[in-house]
């Protein structure tokens, strides 16, 4: 028997700043992201879609496109395998639209030559005939008894309708405060556009290289759709360059893969910016309707609210959005008597779905703004107020789930709170002023502006949802040594879940060289790359699997300590052993929403300064201050880059993002003219990281990727109120809100807690 | 028409149409995969490289206008698994997420330090604005041009 060599000490372990093993590769040019993948011979795919909001479609001729040259396949619906249709949460979305078109850019027919711009040209030579129908594209409208009806006509448009009934919902407080309130949909701009390529194989079966964001749950849609089992239909993960939502739903997967099967060749899609604009879900759009009342030392006694919500011409995951708006309507505070009534409305505008805090951004801008409208009315300093009604450990959230492991929402606050502020503007240098470079102000008319929000939103999947993610570990002997390779189906979207597995077995088996394998449907599912949860539910399965494969290493070790062990020498064959984790069980949603829907929740409060030009309604965002729970920050470095990059998109929202829609089609679908924060819109941020471990989750490590986005948003927006006295009701504020007080009034008249449809108009 | 340029001192031919991007023919013809096509109207830098030594966006550099000139991408500045230290300050600031916009951004940087070796906070936002990052905040970018500079990079 030989003696173990002296250990060195790891490094990269739980809890240290590591580089993420992927970074050479990307800053070399090397990874290969969707868009990057080819083969030879390949072909491309192009896709024809609707002008039209709602059109019935009389006839379409592709005698034209197929006679050009290098076309290799034109198909519509006439050409599909299987009447399947597809979608997240409910299958209501044709593959190719058959008959009636429901939405700006909703696909109509796919093309497949020998090169793009043939494949284009050949899509642009299909003539479709329409018959315009009249069109919806306010939901509150759609939700009127005489809207058109979109889909099924017995449920109306209504996609799904979730009331939180907390305490006595006719409460009456000594003090009381209301608005609307505005969201507008937001893009989630991911730099890489949504690509794959598929290859198909001798036997009827396709392997499809993919940039998404959960690859069984395309399978699961793909595969019907191909007409083909699911053991036919392979998926693996493309580099994907950035998700934040939008790679949750089926875009260009089904006509990809059934363009290959039907030419037998390889064929790439990609889509180019202004498709993608209308190729993927955006965050739904909202009309919020709030009421609060407190006592008169500042207690909250009631929150009544309605909340709708634009899911577009699909459903997608509106009826988890919708949900999580109703949940966390509250926000994270003591209410003890509450009625929030969200409805979730099919339309003739893009479809929604899944965007960074879905559901919870919406609803934080609304209860937020009601917040600060409090304190004033109260003369209580806002950040004291929300610190009276913070959650504890113990106390319940409207839905009358008690906050259990870690609630230090007063923490968040207070020490969100005690961040050093920035120091008073000294210059009137207009680089450092709103309009920078422009040179529109000498500080003139530039006023600064101090803002507070605090947020919360579930982590996992909630309301019954069977949550789980499966790891394979495998530890073995090869000539570099011992090496553990970590094999899940957990995609890297750029968030670093692979650091976060790489970490965890590092920590967990001791061994410095882990490799992390790529993602494929050959391996159980993880779920999806999505509401905060990788590093839970896959970090859970890895260190599962990993201590499973140490109780082996020390079985083979016959009584001596593994510290005392060469551990090569106990790997004549390889240990592997997968495992499938879940989170404890939640409860199914009942009708008055109250009852354990939830595994935990996460945190954070953002405080805001900004500079705002009152003259040209320009706003230059100075900085902001964050305060997160993360449970136990596995990589702090990746965590602060997470706060960081979340912040930026709810700035973004704050302040200029918007997809403007006119009579439901997108009229700013380019980064020309869908404005995102660049380095000079995007302040400072000062982090403070706090770790209360929660008991269920891998080292207590909570996720971390939503809150950022959630309040930073109403923070913002709370700064320019500040700094300018307006109401400042919608996002994303305008100069013309801040310079004329442009009032965004839906022209429904809803009083808070009612059911938007028996909404009133008013104008 | 028929294309002959020096693209990472190297001379290359392509067949390029008339109406094509630099940025196509880059990828699409020499496999030069590093740039990155984000949104084709020279708003977001992913697909940053150098003429003559002028950052440009290859996506607004019509093919044709590249005849005979020096092109330098992303894939011209490591040697082999030596990262160029802009690379290297990326890697370790944590600058690095999703990766799309990275190649664009380690160009930019590093035309940024040739001519300005200790660039302000001020002066490396101006430079990099053209560049858009949707997963960092730039907050660890504006920190790994910080790390480049102190590493004396002036080449």
């Amino acid at each position: 028997m030989t003696i173990a060599p002296p250990k060195t000490r790891l490094r990269g372990v739980v809890g240290e700043s590591a580089p993420r093993a992927d970074a050479p590769p990307k800053v070399k040019g090397e990874f290969v992201y969707g868009s990057d993948l080819s083969r030879e011979g390949m072909l491309y795919g192009a896709t024809l879609r609707s002008p039209h909001p709602h059109a019935r479609i009389a006839r379409i001729d592709v005698a034209a496109a197929r006679a050009m040259p290098g076309v290799r396949a034109v198909l519509t619906s006439d050409d599909l395998p299987t009447r399947e249709k597809f979608g997240l949460m409910r299958a209501d979305q044709p593959v190719l639209a058959t008959r009636v078109v429901r939405y700006v850019g909703e696909p109509v027919a796919i093309v497949a030559a020998d090169d793009p711009e043939q494949a284009r040209l050949a899509a642009r030579a299909i003539n479709v005939e329409y018959e315009p129908l009249s069109a919806v594209t306010d939901p509150v409208a759609a939700l009127q008894s005489a809207a058109p009806k979109l889909h099924d006509p017995k449920d109306g448009n209504v996609i799904e309708d979730v009331r939180v009934v907390h305490g006595d919902p006719d409460a009456r407080a000594d003090v009381v405060v209301e608005g609307e309130y505005e969201v507008a949909m937001q893009d989630q701009a991911a730099l890489g556009p949504e690509a794959g390529l598929a290859v198909p194989g001798p036997d009827g079966s396709v392997t499809l290289h993919i940039a998404t964001q959960w690859l069984h749950e395309d399978l699961r849609q793909i595969a019907p759709c191909l007409g083909l089992p699911e053991e036919k239909v392979r998926l693996v993960l493309a580099g994907v360059g950035g998700a934040f939502g939008a790679r949750e739903d089926v875009t260009l997967q089904i006509h990809v893969c059934l363009l290959a099967l039907a030419t037998k060749r390889a064929v790439r899609m990609t889509y180019g910016r202004e498709e993608s604009f209308y190729g993927h879900v955006h965050r739904h759009p909202a009309r919020m309707w709030y009421r609060h009342g407190a006592t008169r030392d500042g207690r909250l006694v009631f929150v009544r609210a309605t909340i709708v919500l634009d899911g577009g011409a699909y459903a997608s995951s509106t009826f988890a959005v919708v949900a999580n708006a109703a949940c966390f309507g509250g926000g994270p505070y003591r209410v003890p008597n509450a009625l929030i009534h969200a409805v979730g409305a099919y339309t003739n505008n893009p479809p929604t779905g899944a965007m960074r805090g879905f559901g919870a951004v919406q609803s934080c801008f609304g209860y937020e703004a009601q917040m600060d409208k409090l304190a004033a009315a109260l003369v209580i300093d806002p950040v004291e107020l929300r610190a009276r009604n913070a959650l504890e450990n113990g106390d319940r959230i409207v839905t009358d789930q008690q906050v259990e492991g870690s609630a230090p929402v007063a923490e968040v606050i207070r020490r969100c709170a005690a961040l050093p502020l920035p120091p008073q503007r000294s210059s009137n240098d207009p680089l450092e002023l709103p309009g920078g470079a422009g040179n529109l102000t000498h500080g003139e008319g530039v006023k600064r502006g101090v803002g507070f929000a605090v947020g919360l939103k579930n982590v996992c999947y909630s309301h019954a949802f069977d949550d789980f993610s499966t790891a394979r570990v495998r530890v073995e002997r090869d000539q570099g040594g011992v090496v553990a390779r970590v094999h899940t189906a957990a995609s890297e979207v750029g968030q670093g879940i692979v650091l976060v597995c790489e970490q965890i077995a590092r920590t967990e088996l001791g061994v410095q060289r882990v490799i992390v394998e790529t993602p494929d449907t050959t391996i159980g599912s993880a779920g999806s790359s999505s509401a905060s949860r990788q590093t839970w539910m896959t970090g859970g399965a890895v260190l599962a699997a990993c201590r499973e494969v140490k109780a082996e290493l020390v079985t083979r070790a016959r009584g001596r300590r593994l510290d005392d062990v060469d551990v090569a020498e106990l790997l004549d064959t390889p240990v592997e052993r997968v495992v499938t984790h879940r989170h404890r069980p939640t409860e199914k949603r009942n009708d008055t929403t109250q009852n354990d829907g939830h595994v935990a929740f996460l945190f954070a409060a953002h405080r805001a300064v900004v500079d705002v030009d009152v003259d040209t309604g320009l706003v230059k965002v100075v900085q902001i201050a964050t305060a997160q729970d993360v449970g136990k920050a596995i990589n702090p470095l990746a965590v602060i880059g997470q706060l960081e990059g979340g912040i930026a998109q709810g700035l973004g929202l704050a302040v200029m993002e918007e997809v403007q829609l006119k009579d439901g089609a997108v009229r700013n679908a380019s980064f020309t003219d869908y404005l995102l924060p660049t380095m000079l819109d995007m302040p400072p941020v000062v982090c403070d990281l706090i770790e209360f471990p929660h008991p269920d989750a891998p080292y207590g490590a909570k996720g971390v990727g939503e809150p950022p986005t959630i309040s930073s948003t109403p923070a913002i927006v709370a700064a320019i109120r500040a700094a300018t006295g307006r109401a400042l009701e919608r996002v994303p504020v305008r100069p013309d809100d801040i310079v004329f007080g442009a009032s965004s009034h839906s022209g429904w008249r809803v009083a808070a807690g009612d059911d938007p449809r028996g909404a009133e108009r008013v104008r | 028409m028929r294309l002959r340029l020096q693209v990472n001192g190297s001379q290359r031919e392509a067949e390029a149409r008339e109406h094509e991007s630099l940025l196509t023919v880059l990828r699409e013809r020499l496999g030069l995969w590093g740039s990155k096509n984000a949104c084709e109207q020279g708003e977001c830098g992913s697909c940053s490289v150098l003429i003559d030594g002028d950052l440009v966006c290859a996506c607004l550099v019509l093919a044709g206008a590249a005849q005979g000139r020096d092109v330098r991408t992303v894939e011209d500045l490591a040697a082999g698994e030596h990262l160029h230290p802009v690379q290297r300050a990326f890697v370790d600031a944590g600058a690095v997420q999703c990766g799309f916009c990275t190649p664009g951004f380690i160009v930019a940087t590093a035309a940024l330090l040739r001519d300005n070796p200790e660039p302000s906070d001020a002066e490396i936002r101006e430079a990099l604005s053209g560049n858009i990052c949707r997963c960092t905040g730039y907050g660890k970018i504006l920190e790994a041009v910080h790390r480049s500079a102190a590493q004396g990079y002036t080449s």
